[in-house]
């Protein structure tokens, strides 16, 4: 699935971490022109709870391309709803401040069946690794991989996220969540599982950063 | 939690179906240590996730007495694995259980529920407990008890290709990681035939059920071979036996509690609280983490064996060895428990060990002075002297020490505590019954 455009660049700290918690590919953008341009986005989340007005503007961008931008999810607080009257075009639905992550989830999904979107299995390619997040299955070179559950969570988590670096403590709190024990060893000891399992000629897909965290593969903008 | 389980289950119900599962092994283990499995079929799966699989408990050694004989074994869906032995055609997957009582509360003799209770009363001190042992057996031709036939005569990192058993090896070290088992080293012994397999540390519990699957798997591989596979600590006489050399590291909030750069050595409090109170409670604990009678023959023949309970930087005869940490590997901080053999139950001496440790870790034991000499080779009024007490000599004095100990009582809980010694007082009897070929060898001519 292409990556979700979403406006501002630093979105809101509560977005970011709910969209992660979804499993969302996502980046975020503030450059409207960069918007306009058809280059195989999935939809939009634009955040308009620092400046509405921006926040529409750039969203009368991703319309106005030759190819409308769809679905659009627009962000805004309660006392900002008078300022999206008559602007019903700009965007597709909204959800407002504060984000509950599992109501956003439920809006994007609804917005993706109702263009006709996500219907389809969500499978997640890197490389020789598919991820099929539906049936839970992993293969690489189409060989299936044999993972216990946190296993393929980690894969999972890691391999929607490209080339970004995360710490233990953030991938404890992000795929463990509040369920675990044993701290930031624990993550050491699941990659290590993980990379045993990927095979000798895969290991490497999973980086040690060295005294910061672990990386999955490139990121995609660096490709 | 709920959340967390079900979605895990949900999983393993997925990848069941996904991958076409035919079969389910349920697994657990009874008092002494030997592996239980039940098969489930895949359709019965879901209904034994939500109310457990109902069976009868007196069949299994060191269970239920008679007249409250069922239990419910509930599978811990965060240990499936895919049985990598297991037919292409037939794939079948693996859930070690916890045991529960009919009304789901922890059931007394399940040494999984032990270590469990005994993890859960660290984490009240803020600490996680990790372990990596270090696993050796040995390869015979046959599991004929009257004279074991070694495989071959290589020694220690002895490169010999046509060797049979570097290929068994090879085979098992693939098994262990296509079953979430890493493996740190993997090389020949000091002693004929003999192997070690070092894992790479995990949290307490991982590892006991990975010290399950592991003996399953060397001697599951060894048996398609032709071969044997034994971890009996000492099969043969006058040659080295086998030891399972634990590491043991404490954490809490994300750092090494062994660690303290301020220390002497490095040692932080903690870590010398633990050490001393592993020294203090040794002897108690020498019966769960060796409970054969052929496990003092390992000890008391020296070899990589110690018997005194004494600890020490670099000294191979000590009983609690403490590697050097190495600068920038701070983390690693950490101890060896020389003692263990492979024969223990996991669950029971990961327990011991986390219980005695922190015993001296909370009464702020003192350690000892680190034992410098060569150990093997005091006497008497030198080991008196030393102030070292020597570990048990025998299963009996093990069992002795251990029925006096309120801490062992504690750690295991009365059902299993009790069992335990009912169980092995029996067998030391039996055993004291038996007329042996050495009697015979060394009486019968002269009497």
């Amino acid at each position: 699935m292409e990556p979700l455009l979403v406006f501002p660049n630093t979105p809101p700290p509560e977005l970011s971490q709910a969209l992660d918690l979804s499993a969302w590919l996502w980046k975020g953008v503030d450059d409207p022109d960069q918007a306009s341009v058809d280059d195989g986005w999935s939809g939009a989340v634009v955040a308009g709870d620092m400046n509405l007005e921006g926040a529409l503007s750039f969203c009368r961008n991703l319309r106005k391309r030759e190819n409308p931008l769809e679905p659009v999810l627009l962000l805004i607080r309660a006392d900002q709803l008078s300022g999206i009257d008559l602007r019903d075009d700009l965007f597709d639905d909204f959800c407002l401040f504060p984000i509950n992550p599992s109501e956003l989830k439920a809006r994007l999904h609804h917005l993706f069946w109702r263009t006709g979107r996500g219907t389809s299995p969500e499978l997640l390619h890197y490389g020789p690794l598919t991820l099929n997040v539906e049936t839970y299955q992993a293969t690489i070179d189409g060989h299936p991989l044999d993972l216990t559950y946190m296993e393929y969570e980690l894969l999972k988590f890691l391999a929607s996220r490209p080339g970004k670096v995360f710490t233990r403590e953030i991938l404890l709190s992000q795929v463990w969540g509040y369920d675990y024990y044993g701290g930031a060893r624990t993550v050491d000891v699941h990659v290590r599982r993980l990379r045993a399992k990927l095979g000798e000629e895969h290991a490497n897909l999973i980086h040690t950063v060295r005294s910061v965290g672990y990386r999955f593969g490139k990121s995609r903008w660096e490709l | 939690m709920e959340e967390g389980r079900s979605s895990q289950q949900d999983y393993v119900l997925r990848t069941v179906e996904e991958r076409g599962v035919r079969l389910i092994r349920l697994w657990f283990t009874d008092v002494l240590g030997q592996h239980k499995s039940v098969a489930i079929s895949p359709a019965e799966l879901e209904a034994v996730f939500d109310e457990g699989l109902q069976f009868d408990g007196s069949a299994i050694d060191g269970f239920s007495r008679i007249q409250e004989s069922d239990v419910l074994a509930r599978p811990d869906a965060s240990t499936f694995e895919l049985l990598p032995w297991a037919a292409e055609d037939e794939p079948s997957g693996t859930i070690f259980c916890d045991i529960t009582n009919l009304d789901g509360s922890p059931f007394a003799g399940d040494p999984r529920q032990v270590l469990r209770r005994n993890i859960e009363k660290a984490r009240e001190s803020g600490f996680e407990m990790f372990c990596a042992p270090e696993v050796e057996f040995f390869y015979f031709a046959d599991n004929n008890t009257t004279t074991p036939q070694p495989l071959d005569k290589a020694s220690y990192f002895d490169l010999t290709t046509a060797d049979i058993s570097s290929d068994l090896r090879k085979r098992t070290l693939h098994m262990l990681e296509a079953l979430s088992i890493p493996v740190e080293y993997s090389f020949h012994e000091d002693s004929p035939s003999q192997h070690e397999i070092d894992l790479q540390y995990t949290d307490a519990m991982a590892m006991a059920d990975s010290v399950m699957t592991l003996r399953l798997a060397v001697k599951k591989i060894a048996m398609e071979s032709g071969v044997y596979a034994t971890f009996m600590p000492k099969p043969l006489n006058g040659i080295q036996g086998s030891g399972m050399h634990t590491h043991l590291s404490l954490f809490k909030d994300d750092a090494n509690a062994f660690y303290d750069p301020d220390a002497e050595n490095g040692l932080s409090e903690v870590a010398q609280g633990f050490i001393a109170g592993l020294l203090h409670h040794a002897r108690e604990i020498s019966a769960v983490t060796n409970q054969l009678i052929n496990s003092y023959k390992r000890i008391n023949e020296g070899y990589e064996a110690p018997r005194y309970v004494s600890w020490a930087h670099n000294n191979r005869s000590a009983l609690i060895r403490v590697p050097v940490t190495k600068p920038g590997k701070l983390d690693s901080t950490r101890i060896e428990y020389r003692a263990l053999d492979p024969a223990c139950n996991p669950y029971l001496a990961f327990s011991v060990l986390l219980a005695a440790g922190l015993r001296g870790v909370e009464e702020k034991m003192k350690l000892p002075k680190e034992a410098t000499t060569n150990l093997y080779n005091l006497t008497r009024s030198e080991q008196q002297d030393l102030g070292v007490a020597r570990l048990p000599a025998s299963l009996n004095e093990a069992l002795d020490e251990m029925e006096e100990s309120s801490l062992v009582r504690e750690a295991l809980g009365d059902h299993i505590f009790e069992w335990f010694l009912r169980n092995k007082r029996a067998e030391w009897d039996h055993y004291q019954q038996q007329v042996t070929p050495f009697e015979l060898e060394r009486y019968l001519p002269s009497w």
